[in-house]
């Protein structure tokens, strides 16, 4: 009795050649965008004085090319949360999300806008990714300079080998 | 998806078409330090109304200071004014000392009042630095912040931790300082001079600063005065009011240091005032350090203090101590008490309530930035928009300090 | 702090009561609700109490007077502070405002009216201004529990 195999097909067609120059465009587009950042700075609290050090002289955060920060959202791509996010403060967290284009990134910096921090009560968002989602967290209240330089390199690792779809859908 | 507003403006736009124009700055904007909101209503560039929103880092602190032990409070209290953590430290254990009835160790009296005073320098530092950035001036900046740089590594070699210390303790002090500390410390104020000179350098004589700040954002003594202000707030208004001085307390009666004050009350007097209060703090800490003597930094009182660990380990009665300290809190006896020190804004006041448990009945804690707040709307009123950014930036409100 | 103003104190503001506490070195006087505008007045214009400090509230829940309201105040001149009590009932937290005597008010009683509940009669915008248009309840009342949260923005589902 003949067997009927059904093919497994993936859904879509690869060319082996066209493969080769996805995974070029990717690794091109991905080298730019990482070493590319524009951070929107969201600086509610502590966590802001370790912003302002690591954006200076001695930690530099412009060796990364993410220094430069843009501070309208519709400018910026990489969203830091840095400091604790209060229920007050969430409608405005949620409208600059979405004021922003893609591709955007969202690093929660520091204990409070990654979980809220020791601020368990009625007043503190438990953590930012309840409303929008985040690429990486840094833990530390507030993190040490090099933690946040680790996250950036983490961040740019990810970025780098990332898919990067540049029309809707396709490429 | 429709998103909530959380505050109701005082002021409606007018349905007369007279060109005026309402508009929103912040909460998430540099210049408010991203937690202050700030509705304008703008005749062309003039402010003719302004509705200073804050309470958008309001996480509780007063509500977290129920639950938990007079001891676990420390973290918490840091993180009011997160520039000068220290100031906030010494604040609480002196409330705390004081329903207790403790008197403080000779040595960490000059300890706290020195660290107090490094902190200061930092918390100007700060203000200095993000006033003169939202000028433009990114040099000062930059230049600034490698000096704030040495000073948390420097506290971060004594308290271990870089802006939130958590370094005081009921009854003294966390551990004791380093080898070493006191020869870097000469260093860093060597550097401080180094730095400062050349902001006063950029910044003293500069037109376009001159312009920007001189007789802008004017607060007279009057209206300090009614609205509570304190600190270089009211100092650069004319009147040389500072708790250290007027009701000294840890070292500072033993010190000579003046108090400086500003003439009109604007941008440049603040500037002025917290650029000379760091000379200020500078010399007294030169002070501090020749009046430094060996000694114990904790007071040997069972009630606060956690004993030693090898006592802990060896003797019974140390152990339940330890244990007691730990899980239930010191037992502060019942009652209520004010005390105030002079933070880096202003009067930073601890009114605390206890009911002779382990834990706080009731903490309270007079902000000066939120105080400060009320007086805000007079000062915009009247400037420009630009004006808005630098007076903004004079009046250093820390968030966590005006919402707690 | 001159040793005869406690004194002094207690004979224009409350005669009938026995001597006041000085509390680290600050007088208290115990006072009446209906008497707290006139006897701030009376501080700011004949003691030289130029500054208003602090208005605060504590929350005795077992109590027939729930609420004590505390103020503090500081005299410029005489570098001296004097802390002011009442106590208000929990049915009618009710009691005058100070605006009319000092600006530092405004600020101060918005945030104790946002945190208890306490009515500034006389303080027109009593607003939020810690917590936010929609928050239902008064966090620092003893029978708010912590962790009850009102969040404004619905979470999103992970």
């Amino acid at each position: 009795m003949a067997r009927n195999i059904i093919p497994i097909q993936s859904a879509v067609v690869k060319e082996p050649t066209f493969d080769y120059f996805t995974t070029k465009k990717d690794e091109l587009v991905g080298w730019a965008r990482k070493f590319s950042l524009f951070p929107y700075p969201f600086v509610t609290a502590c966590c802001g004085m370790e912003f302002m050090s690591v954006s200076s002289t001695i930690y530099d955060t412009d060796r990364f090319g993410a220094a430069l920060p843009r501070f309208t959202p519709r400018q910026a791509d990489l969203m830091m949360v840095v400091g604790t996010v209060t229920h007050k403060q969430a409608p405005v967290l949620q409208r600059i999300y979405e004021q922003m284009c893609e591709p955007k990134w969202v690093m929660a910096f520091g204990a409070c806008a990654t979980s809220g921090g020791f601020y368990n009560n009625y007043a503190v968002l438990q953590g930012i990714d309840k409303l929008i989602p985040v690429d990486i967290y840094v833990p530390g209240c507030p993190p040490r300079p090099e933690t946040v330089i680790d996250a950036i390199m983490q961040l740019q690792e990810q970025i780098a080998n990332e898919h990067h779809v540049i029309l809707k859908g396709k490429f | 998806m429709k998103i909530a507003n959380p505050v109701r403006s005082s002021f409606e736009p007018t349905l007369v078409d007279d060109g005026r124009v309402i508009v929103n700055i912040g909460p998430s904007h540099p210049a408010t330090h991203g937690t202050v909101q700030i509705i304008t209503e703008l005749d062309g560039e003039k402010v003719t109304r302004a509705d200073v929103h804050c309470g958008y880092l309001h996480r509780g602190f007063e509500k977290e200071c129920e639950s938990h032990t007079w001891h676990n409070l420390m973290p918490y209290v840091d993180r009011l004014n997160y520039c000068s953590g220290l100031i906030n430290d010494f604040a609480y254990c002196q409330a705390v000392e004081e329903l207790l009835a403790i008197e403080i160790t000779p040595r960490c009296r000059v300890l706290r009042t020195l660290l107090s005073e490094y902190s200061r320098i930092a918390d100007h530092i700060t203000c200095v630095a993000a006033g003169l950035m939202e000028l433009g001036a990114m040099t000062a900046f930059l230049y600034l912040m490698t000096l704030r740089d040495y000073i948390y590594e420097h506290l971060a070699d004594v308290t271990g931790a870089r802006v939130t210390y958590s370094y005081g303790r009921i009854g003294g002090l966390a551990r004791d300082l380093p080898e070493g500390w006191l020869k870097r410390l000469d260093e860093v104020l060597d550097e401080y001079e180094t730095y400062i000179g050349r902001i006063h350098g950029l910044m003293d004589r500069n037109r376009i600063f001159i312009d920007r700040m001189r007789r802008v954002g004017t607060l007279t003594q009057a209206q300090a005065i009614d609205y509570g202000c304190t600190g270089p707030m009211l100092r650069s208004t004319g009147l040389a009011r500072d708790v250290r001085k007027d009701t000294p307390y840890l070292a500072y009666a033993d010190l000579d240091f003046e108090v400086p004050v500003g003439i009109l009350g604007d941008n440049y007097d603040r500037y002025v005032v917290r650029m000379r209060e760091m000379d200020e703090s500078v010399h007294m800490i030169r002070q501090l350090v020749d009046m430094l003597q060996p000694g114990p930094i904790n007071v040997d009182d069972p009630r606060c203090v956690l004993p030693e660990k090898q006592l802990v380990y060896s003797e019974i009665e140390s152990l339940i101590t330890h244990f007691k300290l730990i899980i239930d809190g010191p037992r502060v006896p019942a009652g209520d008490v004010y005390s105030s020190q002079e933070g880096a804004n202003g009067e930073l006041g601890f009114y605390i309530v206890s009911t002779g448990q382990g834990q706080p009945y009731r903490v309270h804690c007079r902000a000066p930035s939120f105080v400060h707040m009320g007086v805000t709307h007079l000062m915009l009123q009247g400037g420009q928009l630009a004006d808005v950014v630098p007076t903004f930036g004079s009046i250093n409100m820390i968030g966590g300090e005006c919402d707690r | 702090m001159d040793a005869n103003l406690p004194e002094r104190l207690r004979l224009r503001l409350t005669p009938e009561a026995p001597a006041l506490t000085v509390s680290g070195g600050m007088p208290v006087v115990m006072l009446q609700p209906a008497q707290w505008l006139d006897a701030v007045r009376t501080l700011k214009t004949e003691f030289g109490f130029d500054m208003m400090l602090d208005v605060t509230a504590v929350d005795w829940p077992g109590d027939a007077l729930r609420f004590e309201v505390v103020l503090h105040l500081y005299s410029t001149r005489d570098l001296v502070r004097v802390r002011l009590k009442t106590r208000v009932p929990e049915a009618e937290p009710v009691i005058d405002s100070l605006v009319s005597l000092y600006g530092a008010a405004a600020f101060m009683e918005r945030e104790c009216h946002d945190m208890f509940g306490i009515v500034f009669r006389g303080n027109d915008d009593l607003r939020p201004i810690l917590l936010y248009e929609g928050f239902v309840g008064h966090p620092l009342r003893k029978d708010y529990p912590k962790h009850r949260e009102q969040p404004l923005v619905p979470y999103r589902d992970v």
